[in-house]
This record gives structure tokens, C-alpha cells and sequence, in this order.
């Protein structure tokens, strides 16, 4: 652990959330210019997140902050791990701490709502989960290591040997941003279905740190996005840019599905997929 | 205190409640979202849910049934806040001021920052409310905290 790393994992963590905040800006932009209307200003999730900050902290119960604050400090370790080419198997189970630490903050409460976005919160883990396990599953096959310094001392591109895995991330990134025919536990538009389920008594303060999670969570998906291109890094980070539109506008086309047929088709063609892709590796080396 | 105070007046998200109104001012306030008026461009989000609102905004007249949700709603909304009252019913009571049931305006329940009039409101009329009530929310902010203090 240099003094270099340090510096690395700083930077990560002070960029990271102006360039979530800044994506997200241009997400809403995009998806008010498809709804044919003016949209918000690029920098309206910063507005928003700093009203926020400026509001009143009412707090339903005494441990609801210290699970928005494991939400958002797992997402910071998982983040600081990426950029520091750690091991991808511990930041998986990290962001799966950071998803769980939002649960549990959301089901400390006696809200129906509250109750019932978190229950299907789980219910996206169980989905989602599984394919990000047979991902790293299928790097170590490919590059004989879980680290991710690994994957950039690889000659090829990850996306050679994983294509179809590459395809069910795809496919789960819907479900880890929350878009739209999977945004049944809350979702980025005002006024939804639970209303806004699983972030429906979180106010103020919390609701920014919220906010700024899902900042550092959507970046750290473009950086494990561009992983699959890396060598170079542009290259990927083009990619990255390209998949996150491909989510808008799928966000702007689908309506939202119940989490009956999500867990249903993710765990029979996202997980098939994935497995395709890993069993054909073993038989043809 | 420079940067909230700015993004206070940049992102103000509204909750909508329904007193007994007749549905016509709903409608209208509705349609301030569309994409013909798009409020979203001014950083107007019509949430549904109290906590995470800046304005409440209120149609129709308060009734004796009525009037606890409306309180219950208000008490809910973290400070600061603003309320305003959208047609005629919500600002006076309106045509149905007389009937046995009704309490008048909605400024016998809650205190109102904006009246807007008109029977409907129009969108136009609407925006212009918010975006008043959006001037008042920094008040309220030195409001809050002298309280605080």
C-alpha cells in the first residue's frame, strides 16, 4: 500500500461521485429529450442532492443513518477496490454488503411500503446476485487470477472468451440501476409504483447519502462495464458510455414487469446464459 | 450556506393532495407535468410521498373528514416547507363554502404560503405559484433555524 495508491483511491473517491452525479444529470436530460420535453439542467442532481442536505433530519428510528451510511461506505470500498485492481470475487461480496445494508435500513421500518420495497429489493438480489458470481467465475477461467490486475496483464480482451456473460451483465445492470422494467422496488421518477418503495422514509440527509451511492454504484458498473474492453481503457469506457444509453432507452421503451417474471427470466436466461458461456469455456480450452 | 440556499430554489419537489375537490384544479396541476409545460425543467418532481417534499399543494375545500389527513400530511413534510393553495375551493372554500360539512379554505387546517385563484387554475397560473413559493422557502430556511437555535 504506497503512498501512490493512496492518492489513487482519493481521487477515485472524490471523482467518482461528480461523475455518477454528472451521468445521472445527463440520463434525466435524455430521457426528458425522448418524453419530448425541455428536461431538467445537466447539474439538477446536484441541486437536488444539496437541497437535501439542507433539509430537516427527521429520523424514523435510531439505527436507520447507520444502515444508510454502511449503504454508502461498502459502495466506497468497493469502489476504492476497483480502482486499486483489487480482487473482483471481494468486491462483489462488498457491493452485496452495501445492497444488504439498504435492506435493512428500509425494513428497520414499520412502513408497509417501506416493507414491501425492501422484500422485493431482495428478491433483484437473488436475481442479480448469481450472474456477478458466475462473472467472476468466468475472468478466473479466462485469466487465472480474481484479480482485476489480472484482467489488464490479459493479451485479449475479456469480451473474446465472455461474450455471452458479458450479455447477462448487460441484462442485470437494468436490474443493479434500477430501470425501468425492473424498477418495481423504487425508482428514479417521481411518484411511482410504492411510491418510492424501498427509499419512501428516508428524508433529508439520508435520502442524499442515498442518492450518492447510487452515483458511485453507477460508476463503479461502468468501470466493471469497461473491464470486459479493458486494454485499452477507452475503448471500454467508450463501451461503458454506449451500454449506459442502451439502459435509458430501454428505461424510456419497457414498462415495468412484476418480480415474479424478473427472477424467472434472470434465472433462467441470464444464469443459462452466463453457464453456456462457462461450460463451453472448460470444454474448449 | 450559499450552495443549498441556491440548489433549495433549483429543485423544489412538490406533493400533491386532493381535498375535496371537484378534480378539475387536479387536472390542471397534473398538467403543469406534461410535456407542454414540463415542470421538470425547472427541477418540479411531483413526488407522492410527504417526506420527501419542499411544497405541498392543495386542491379543493377542507372538509371535518378531511382536515386530519391534510395536518397528518403537513406535520410529515421536513422544514422548510411551503404550501399552496390551488382554485377557489382550497383558497376560500369557494362554491361549496356554505354546505354543513365544509371548514371553508384550506388555511383553516394549515398555514398557506401562495394562493393561486381561478376556477380551474390554470397550468400557467400553477407554475406561477410555485415559483413563488420557491421564493419563499428560503425565509422559512431562517425561519428554521432560529427555531433550531
Amino acid at each position: 500500500m504506497s503512498i501512490n495508491n493512496f492518492l489513487i483511491a482519493v481521487i477515485a473517491v472524490i471523482v467518482s461521485p461528480l461523475l455518477g452525479g454528472l451521468l445521472t444529470g445527463i440520463d434525466r436530460k435524455i430521457t426528458a429529450r425522448m418524453q419530448n420535453r425541455q428536461g431538467p439542467p445537466i447539474l439538477q442532481p446536484f441541486y437536488d442532492f444539496f437541497k437535501l442536505i439542507g433539509k430537516q433530519d427527521i429520523a424514523v428510528n435510531q439505527t436507520q443513518m447507520v444502515y444508510v451510511l454502511g449503504h454508502l461506505l461498502f459502495a466506497i470500498g468497493a469502489l476504492v477496490m476497483l480502482v486499486l485492481q483489487q480482487d473482483l470475487l471481494m468486491i462483489m461480496f462488498i457491493l452485496a454488503f452495501s445492497g444488504i445494508s439498504l435492506i435493512m435500513g428500509a425494513s428497520s421500518i414499520r412502513s408497509p411500503y417501506s416493507k414491501i420495497g425492501a422484500q422485493r429489493e431482495i428478491m433483484s438480489m437473488m436475481a442479480y446476485e448469481p450472474v456477478l458470481l458466475l462473472m467472476v467465475v468466468g475472468v478466473y477461467k479466462a485469466t487465472g487470477s480474481f484479480m482485476i490486475s489480472g484482467i489488464f496483464e490479459h493479451e485479449k480482451p475479456l469480451l473474446y472468451s465472455l461474450p455471452l456473460v458479458f450479455l447477462s451483465f448487460l441484462f442485470i445492470l437494468t436490474i443493479k440501476l434500477r430501470k425501468s422494467p425492473f424498477d418495481f422496488a423504487t425508482s428514479h421518477h417521481g411518484h411511482q409504483e410504492l411510491i418510492k418503495g424501498l427509499t419512501i422514509e428516508f428524508s433529508g440527509t439520508q435520502l442524499a447519502l442515498i442518492e450518492l451511492t447510487d452515483w458511485i454504484d453507477l460508476v463503479l458498473f461502468m468501470g466493471l462495464i469497461s473491464l470486459f474492453f479493458a486494454q485499452p481503457i477507452w475503448v471500454g469506457i467508450l463501451i461503458a458510455l454506449v451500454c449506459y444509453f442502451i439502459e435509458i432507452l430501454i428505461d424510456n421503451i419497457s414498462a415495468r414487469m412484476t418480480w415474479q417474471w424478473m427472477v424467472k427470466t434472470t434465472w433462467v436466461a441470464g444464469i443459462g446464459v452466463a453457464l453456456v458461456n462457462i461450460v463451453w469455456m472448460y470444454l474448449i480450452p | 450556506m450559499g450552495i443549498i440556499s441556491k440548489s433549495r430554489k433549483k429543485s423544489p419537489w412538490i406533493m400533491h393532495y386532493d381535498c375535496t375537490s371537484c378534480n378539475g384544479c387536479d387536472i390542471e396541476t397534473l398538467a403543469c407535468l406534461t410535456p407542454m409545460y414540463d415542470a421538470e425543467r425547472l427541477g418540479i418532481v411531483n413526488v407522492g410521498n410527504p417526506k420527501h417534499a419542499d411544497i405541498l399543494l392543495v386542491t379543493g375545500s377542507a372538509n371535518k373528514r378531511n382536515s386530519q389527513v391534510l395536518k397528518n400530511i403537513y406535520n410529515q413534510m421536513p422544514d422548510p416547507k411551503c404550501v399552496v393553495a390551488i382554485g377557489a375551493c382550497a383558497c376560500t372554500g369557494g362554491i361549496f363554502r356554505e354546505c354543513y360539512n365544509v371548514l371553508g379554505g384550506i388555511e383553516n387546517v394549515i398555514p398557506v404560503d401562495v394562493y393561486v385563484p381561478g376556477c380551474c387554475a390554470k397550468p400557467e397560473a400553477i407554475i406561477d405559484g410555485i415559483v413563488q413559493a420557491i421564493g419563499k422557502l428560503d425565509e422559512k430556511a431562517e425561519l428554521m433555524k432560529n427555531e433550531s437555535k
